[in-house]
């Protein structure tokens, strides 16, 4: 229980102490770029109206959930066969390498082109796009380093490949998986936001630049905080299923550490 | 697979009884001049195993020791199936093993390593059996017995990573004995357990051989273990590996661990194969000029 108290002193601490300086900081601001925390409050409920949050905030999440999704799927299936099959690691490789070293925004005018940017598809394959190369490469590595003695173990016992992969191949690799899906989601955000940047549209992206573009400053901090609550949402339901799916991992890290 | 050339060298078993014997019923496993030379691109050539040819009749009980990176998990491996031979052949009750074998069980040296760590010790000894296809109630009770039998009942909804070093080789030898497999190899797997859990693990592996009449092949740096144990000891020459000798251990069938350590016979035979490994590691080798009198 006190580790527990302890734990959440830790986590509120900085932001507590972050906020208390951004409060008194600005209290006095007249600044119009700058307003006083307390008015960015005071004119949250106003802006975050239920009706904002459907027309906005939930179609952001709903192009996020499902690019990331996809991402997650297609970078699981594609990474696996990758991974164990030495003939399409050949070949793909330079291919990875290249669409790694691109920077995912970059991407957006050229789905503009193709897939338009005022609908839904253009924003969804740009997010599933970005999402896609971390969960990718982080599972064709782990495919790669499963325990030699594992898939021996698996072999000698002629496991069905179905089984195989099943019960060895995906579980052994779910710790990188989970890796590249955690990268992965810091990049959907960002690809979320940016996606709505173009064009006109609504979404929680759009809302903060339209707040910018008519200079309603207040409301345009009150969705840059929106959107960083969701942010630290998001990774805390990660966490969550992280922590269920992986708690073998966990625990036997733990226990490799010396508890 | 290369058509075999003629041997370079020959065990005396070989040479008294010719590979195209081993045709019959009675032999398990035959080896057939096996030779493996690890070929890793950007790596040294190894030699691991230059020439191997005995072979393990039906339901015998064989160790095999050697001195230290001799090629005895390299020839763990080939009759398992696990590795590409550069020449010879392993064959299995008349097949020539081209991949893991049907009935085969394998216990891994790494045993740490063979256990998946994301299952309990029930699911990992339940797994091989789900691929047998036997039913839900037929697998517990196998998986409760083989548990029984390693004395592990206790730790049955744990994960091996929660176990010592001992219990989780004990997981490893309960799956493959739940596997109830025809061959069974084990690889140093008593290496990790402490000298009470290895004398009882030793009498499982000889009343579980007696029992379900498995075929085993046992690989061990116990000179004792290798004696106590093994109805033939292999003696493996240092690498690249050739035979030393085959010793017949003609101690009686029925072992225990104060009466027959304790026996004149057990002493010779642990002194012979003694020997035998000290010359192994010397470097001394049956290719090289054999010394006139064989023992000591
Ligand atoms: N995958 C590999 N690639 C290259 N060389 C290998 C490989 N595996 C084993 N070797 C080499 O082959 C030789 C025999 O190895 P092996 O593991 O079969 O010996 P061992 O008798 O089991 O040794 P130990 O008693 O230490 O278990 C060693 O020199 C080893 O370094
Ligand atoms: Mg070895």
């Amino acid at each position: 229980m006190t580790r527990f108290l302890k734990a959440t002193g830790y986590a509120v601490g900085l932001p507590a102490i972050l906020l208390t300086a951004w409060w008194f900081g600005s209290a006095n601001s007249t600044n119009t770029f700058w307003p006083p925390l307390s008015t960015i409050i005071e004119t949250f409920p106003t802006t975050w109206t239920w009706d904002r949050i459907v027309a906005d905030v939930f179609p952001s999440l709903a192009r996020l959930g499902i690019g990331f999704g996809i991402a997650v799927v297609v970078g699981i299936v594609l990474g696996t066969a990758i991974g164990l099959s030495p003939t399409l690691r050949a070949l793909s490789e330079p291919v990875l390498e290249f669409f790694r070293a691109v920077p995912p925004p970059v991407l957006v005018p050229i789905i503009a082109l193709f897939a338009g940017y005022t609908g839904w598809l253009g924003k969804i394959v740009t997010i599933a796009l970005g999402c896609l190369w971390p969960i990718l490469l982080n599972t064709v590595e782990g495919v790669r380093g499963l325990e030699p003695t594992l898939t021996d173990t698996a072999k000698s016992y002629r496991l069905s490949p179905w089984r195989r992969l099943v019960f060895v191949v995906l579980p052994g690799t779910s710790p990188r998986i989970f890796t590249g899906a955690r990268q992965a989601l810091s990049i959907g955000v960002i690809l979320m936001v940016i996606s709505e940047l173009f064009g006109a549209n609504r979404g929680l992206g759009a809302a903060i630049v339209q707040f910018q573009r008519s200079f309603a400053i207040p409301q345009m901090w009150t969705g840059v905080i929106v959107l960083g609550l969701i942010g630290v949402l998001l990774a805390a339901l990660f966490k969550v299923v992280e922590n269920r799916m992986l708690a073998w991992y966990l625990g036997q890290r733990q226990i490799d550490r010396g508890e | 697979m290369a058509i075999t050339k003629a041997p370079l060298f020959t065990s005396r078993r070989a040479e008294a009884e010719p590979s195209a014997a081993a045709e019959g019923t009675s032999v398990a496993l035959d080896l057939r001049g096996v030779q493996k030379t690890y070929d890793t691109p950007g790596r040294p050539q190894v030699e691991a195993i230059r020439h191997l040819d005995f072979s393990i009749r039906r339901g015998e009980l064989v160790c095999v020791v050697g001195p230290s990176g001799a090629g005895k998990t390299t020839l763990l491996r080939s009759i398992a199936g696990l590795l590409d031979l550069t020449g010879g052949e392993v064959v299995l009750d008349g097949n020539v093993v081209t991949g893991p074998p049907e009935g085969m069980a394998v216990v891994f040296q790494e045993y740490g390593r063979s256990l998946f760590p994301w299952m309990t010790v029930r699911q990992n000894v339940e797994l091989p059996l789900k691929e047998k296809g036997l039913d839900k109630a037929t697998r517990r009770e196998k998986v409760n017995r083989a548990l029984e039998e390693v004395g592990l009942t206790e730790a049955a909804e744990q994960h091996p990573w929660q176990l010592s070093g001992g219990m989780q080789q004990r997981v490893a030898i309960a799956r493959a004995v739940a596997y109830e497999p025809s061959v069974l190899l084990m690889d140093e797997p008593f290496a990790a357990v402490d000298a009470q859990t290895r004398a009882e693990l030793e009498d499982l592996v000889r009343s579980l051989w007696k029992h379900l009449g498995v075929t085993v092949l046992f690989v061990t740096h116990d000179i004792d273990e290798a004696v106590y144990l093994g109805e033939r000891v292999i003696v493996l020459s240092n690498r690249p590996t050739v035979l030393m000798e085959d010793v017949d251990v003609d101690l009686p069938a029925e072992r225990d661990q104060l009466t027959t350590r304790s026996l004149a016979r057990f002493g010779e035979l642990r002194g012979h194969v003694y020997s035998l490994i000290q010359r192994a590691k010397r470097g001394d080798r049956p290719d090289a000029p054999l010394p006139a009198s064989k023992g000591e």
